[in-house]
């Protein structure tokens, strides 16, 4: 059994946080399991982006084109991540675009992106991430909502209930509750 | 994960830990007593950690001022009896390494380690630069961990070699081990209770200065002894476990010699496209282990060595080939096998593996024109200044005094330094101009106002003058330079993540601490003009630069204000647009550049979950379009 998952975003989206949670729930089932991640000036509002591998893996960096999953919590985002992903890898993505202050190039409207990667690849699984982190009680639980969303591949090696559990071994109680919500809302619709 | 559970777990537990974690669990199992560091990304996290755990771990832990010093307060603990771990960036070696140059010729009796963590691809650092090469000039050991697991053994281990052969060791990590997570188990942790009144064991200092005082007539003996020690470390080194070779080869043409996270890549290339090569991973690899090199490739016909970032493995084992007469290719950064540069990965050495073994049968993923015009012109996202970030506001107000003067842009020369606020080199503030090192604002400052008729301003962080800005500062005033010294007084350590410095009340422990002021310090170095600003009045800013600039001495300004970035600060209201008011200069836009101001459909936004309130795009605005919301 072997599962990588490249997840991107931007600094300050609790990327780092939903993949130790990932990570943690594969060692609790027992599997092996390798995580890099990208710390430092990076974070200043830059791009921040994580690579994760389950099974037999030495290096923690995922081989260009060989990622099971593309995760990305912002909708340019996902096409930096393209070049570790092939036709056949499932792009999940959050439709809510952060637009960056560093630079005068027009953002592309998302619709664009949507419809780019649908010609290119067979498994875009684009998700209002956003909203149904509000839903659940906070746009704070975007991370939440997008880990919901990956427990919902058929692929993914993790059960939804090792996943929660590492959750709440990584996140204050108080807040057991409504990331409780975020995970179902991103796992229901992806379901749906 | 709790962090306790670095202090509390026991023997066989498991955790899904960061390589710097592991390094923390590494040196509660050694049982040493004190730690000291100045931090730097790669490495920081240990920093952070220990000022959390230091005192249920019974150690004393400090964030010194400088790598130099952590360096001693190592040394000179390891020397006392105890055990003692100091850790930097690969830069921070630079500035300790007077010290510890000599540490090596003095030995320690407690055991001592030094982690670096090198940063290959320069994640977040000025140069790549390779500390094995540190082992070789000072000759003492490296041990070179992969995975996180290794970083824990290795830390470990790396205290038991350094307390038998009394010598300092060195564990060498790169930027992909420290900040890599994984599984790690658990050993013993050595008891290190206290023997005192305080939380950490207290050791004794033995007099003998013929062993620690490197006058020529001791350090000819100090430099044969460690002579001595190297050699019989080669013996271990030699057969160490670190040292071991895997083997997926039935014909023993080729074979891999490789070390760190450059190991798993080569490792992984060669088991997932089934190549016929062998691998030796070399995990205590100064002294190099040259017997089991031998014994390793004198049947190949060709070897690769994989390694970031210098060619040293490549050296030695070209160095062993000639000595032992033997008649096999080196394959490596040397004959452009691999690349010199930036750090590698599972693509990079499989193509260097391919330009001998053409294994590689990749079709490229061929975009259609709609994805290939998104992908490049996707608008980037470099880091920038935070939404309120008090340079922003210095660096703003600087740049408009520098035109009220009269002056263009090239008549001025920025002299940056290390911290956040070298993001001032960013347009529109373009605002760094040169930079060294750490603290080499000021000496540079010094350097230009002698060479040139421009006028010069240094910038430099509060942590980065008390690191290495102060003796600089003597130098300037005593030397009579002129220059504009801006102390950017933001009352943290902000880039490597908040760590406290000299000029907070607080130490590395969370304990009450003098707090030292860079005011009073500028003027004991002898400035006459040494002014404390508030960045946020731009008017104060403006001012107080226009009259600095005109002077012909060493001006001080010490522009102070607390990072966004330190919890628990009160939030500010956010600021509004008054969209009748706005003329549509864009100046908040494009001079300012705030991140929580864009301009969408022509039209000025706010982002009020950004904004900060720092108020300072109201005093930019002519038009009085931009106000505090009520």
């Amino acid at each position: 059994m072997s599962y990588s998952i490249y997840i991107c975003g931007v600094g300050g989206q609790g990327i780092i946080k939903t993949s130790v949670i990932i990570g943690e729930a594969a060692m609790n089932q027992g599997l092996d399991v390798v995580m890099s991640e990208i710390h430092g000036m990076s974070q200043r509002g830059g791009s921040v982006s994580t690579e994760l591998k389950i099974g037999e893996f030495n290096s923690s960096i995922i081989p260009d084109n060989t990622a099971d999953m593309l995760l990305s919590f912002e909708p340019i985002e996902t096409i930096r991540g393209l070049h570790k992903v092939n036709k056949d890898s499932k792009i999940v993505y959050n439709t809510n675009p952060i637009i960056p202050s560093s630079t005068n190039a027009p953002y592309p409207s998302v619709d664009s992106i949507t419809k780019s990667l649908k010609e290119n690849f067979n498994h875009v699984l684009p998700i209002d991430g956003t909203k149904l982190a509000i839903d659940a009680g906070s746009v704070l639980s975007l991370n939440m909502v997008l880990l919901g969303a990956v427990t919902a591949d058929d692929k993914f090696p993790l059960s939804k209930e090792s996943v929660i559990d590492a959750m709440k071994n990584n996140l204050k109680p108080k807040f057991h509750e409504m990331n409780l919500k975020a995970i179902e809302n991103g796992y229901q619709s992806m379901k749906d | 994960m709790n962090l306790k559970e670095l202090v509390t777990g026991k023997s066989g537990d498991k955790q899904f830990l960061l390589g710097n974690e592991a390094a923390v669990r590494g040196v509660i199992e050694a049982g040493i007593s004190i730690a000291a560091t100045y931090p730097g990304t790669p490495s920081s996290e240990i920093g952070n950690i220990l000022s959390v755990l230091a005192k249920d771990a019974n150690i004393y832990f400090e964030f010194s001022t400088n790598e130099k010093v952590a360096m001693e307060v190592a040394a000179t603990a390891a020397t006392s009896g105890l055990r003692s771990f100091t850790f930097m960036k690969h830069v921070g070696m630079n500035v300790a390494s007077d010290s510890f140059m000599t540490t090596a010729y003095t030995g320690v009796n407690g055991g001592m380690v030094i982690l670096t963590a090198d940063d290959p691809s320069l994640f977040s650092s000025q140069n790549e630069q390779d500390t094995r090469n540190y082992a070789r000039l000072s000759n003492v050991p490296v041990l070179e961990p992969s995975n996180c697991q290794e970083v824990k053994d290795m830390v470990k281990y790396a205290f038991d070699l350094s307390e038998e052969y009394k010598l300092p060791v060195i564990v060498r990590t790169t930027t992909r081990v420290s900040h890599m997570r994984g599984v790690v188990e658990f050993g013993d942790v050595k008891d290190n209770s206290t023997n005192n009144d305080n939380h950490w064991k207290r050791g004794h200092f033995d007099k003998d200065p013929s062993k620690y005082v490197p006058v020529p007539a001791f350090a000819g003996k100090m430099h044969e002894r460690l002579c001595e020690k190297i050699t019989n470390i080669n013996k271990v080194s030699n057969k160490s476990d670190f040292n071991k070779s895997s083997s997926f080869s039935d014909n023993k043409k080729y074979g891999v010699i490789s070390s760190g996270s450059a190991f798993n890549y080569a490792f992984d290339v060669i088991k997932y496209n089934d190549l016929d090569m062998d691998i030796l991973k070399v995990g205590f690899s100064y002294p190099f282990p040259d017997a089991k090199v031998i014994e390793f490739i004198r049947d190949l016909d060709e070897v690769f060595i994989v390694e970031e970032v210098d060619p040293i493995m490549e050296k030695e084992v070209l160095a062993i080939i000639g000595r032992e007469n033997l008649d096999i290719t080196v394959h490596g950064k040397l004959d452009g096998t691999l690349p010199q540069c930036y750090e590698f990965n599972s693509d990079i050495v499989a193509e260097g593996f391919d330009k001998v073994l053409n294994f590689i049968n990749k079709e490229g993923i061929e975009f259609t024109s709609s994805l290939n015009e998104l992908s490049e012109n996707i608008p980037s996202r470099a880091p920038v200044l935070c939404a309120g970030c008090p340079h922003r506001a210095m660096y703003y107000g600087i740049n408009l005094a520098v035109g009220e003067l009269g002056l263009k842009p090239s008549d001025v020369v920025f002299a940056s330094d290390i911290g956040c606020y070298t993001l001032g080199i960013n347009p529109p503030y373009n605002a760094a101009d040169y930079l060294l090192s750490m603290g080499s604002s000021v000496g540079d400052g010094c350097g230009f106002s002698v060479s040139t008729d421009q006028k010069v301003a240094s910038f430099i962080g509060d942590s980065t003058f008390f690191h290495s800005g102060i003796s600089p500062l003597i130098n300037a005033v005593h030397n009579k330079h002129n220059f504009v010294l801006t102390v950017l007084d933001n009352r943290i350590t902000a880039m490597t993540g908040g760590q406290p410095n000299p000029g907070i009340p607080v130490d590395g422990m969370g304990d009450d601490a003098p707090e030292i002021s860079i005011r009073k310090l500028a003027v004991a170095c002898g400035c006459d003009y040494v002014r404390v600003i508030n960045p946020f009045n731009l008017e104060q800013v403006v001012k107080t630069y226009k009259e600095a600039f005109q002077r012909d001495d060493t001006a001080v300004i010490i522009s102070k204000a607390p990072c966004t970035l330190i919890k628990g600060l009160t939030k500010k209201p956010p600021v509004k647009l008054v969209e009748s008011n706005c003329n549509h200069c864009d100046k908040c836009v494009s001079e300012l550049a705030c991140p929580a101001i864009s301009k969408v459909d022509g039209k000025i936004e706010i982002d009020k979950a950004t904004c900060d309130g720092c108020s300072v795009c109201i005093q930019v605005c002519k038009y009085g379009a931009l106000e505090v919301e009520k």
